[in-house]
């Protein structure tokens, strides 16, 4: 897992993703990019993050991954993303294409419910949380 | 004595408290007017492990943290 503070530099990345894996044997490597749209009049996206738990279940994540003889990869970018930049980006290798596409969609959907990430939109300067499209995370409500 | 503390959006301080489970940290944040639009849709985390359990005993020292709702990427 690689945090990042601004935009990710998703060439470098991925490139060196695949450097690392080169003789590793895998069959399939499935690339998720998020990029940042223009839309609503922002600047940018700004985020926070949580970086225990979110290594956390990342750690789990690189778990489940393994049972099933793949690898998942992750790089997410802290504070300000602007427009048409990249703020996340994931990866799975495998030996066959089936389990890395199943994996990748579990992962991206998992993460975008369960990781510790807090979106703010930023006009004019100012961060305005995202809070009409983020998830209560599992377990929420406990203290209530 | 423990620490609670306020992730994200939520922007508080931290706060201290004397609390043996997590039942008590309820009781004692649902009396903070500030948090009432929060504390049902946070999910809680001690010493950076998730937790469900109200009851989950609570030690000199802990750290509690609240984690409001998430959106990454």
């Amino acid at each position: 897992m690689e945090l990042y503070s601004g935009s990710l530099d998703t060439k470098e990345i991925f490139g060196r993703w695949l450097d690392e894996q080169a003789d590793s044997n895998y069959g399939a490597y499935i690339s998720f990019v998020g990029t940042i749209r223009a839309e609503d009049d922002i600047e940018a996206l700004s985020f926070d993050i949580y970086e225990p738990v979110l290594q956390q279940w990342f750690d789990a994540w690189q778990e489940r991954a393994k049972a099933v003889g793949a690898v998942v990869k992750m790089a997410h970018a802290i504070g300000d993303v602007p427009v048409h930049t990249s703020s996340y980006v994931s990866a799975v290798f495998s030996p066959k294409r089936r389990v890395a596409l199943e994996l990748i969609d579990a992962f991206v959907e998992d993460f975008k419910a369960n990781a510790p990430i807090w979106k703010y939109d930023v006009k004019n300067g100012e961060r305005i949380y995202a809070a009409d499209r983020s998830t209560a995370m599992d377990g929420a409500g406990l203290l209530a | 004595m423990i620490k609670v503390e306020f992730l994200g959006p939520i922007a508080k301080a931290p706060v201290e408290m004397e609390a043996a489970t997590l039942a008590d940290v309820s009781a004692k944040l649902k009396e903070d007017s500030t948090l009432t639009q929060w504390l049902d849709k946070c999910a809680v985390a001690l010493n950076d492990t998730m937790v469900n359990d109200l009851s989950t005993a609570l030690k000199d020292g802990d750290r509690v943290s609240i984690l409001p709702p998430v959106c990454g990427g």
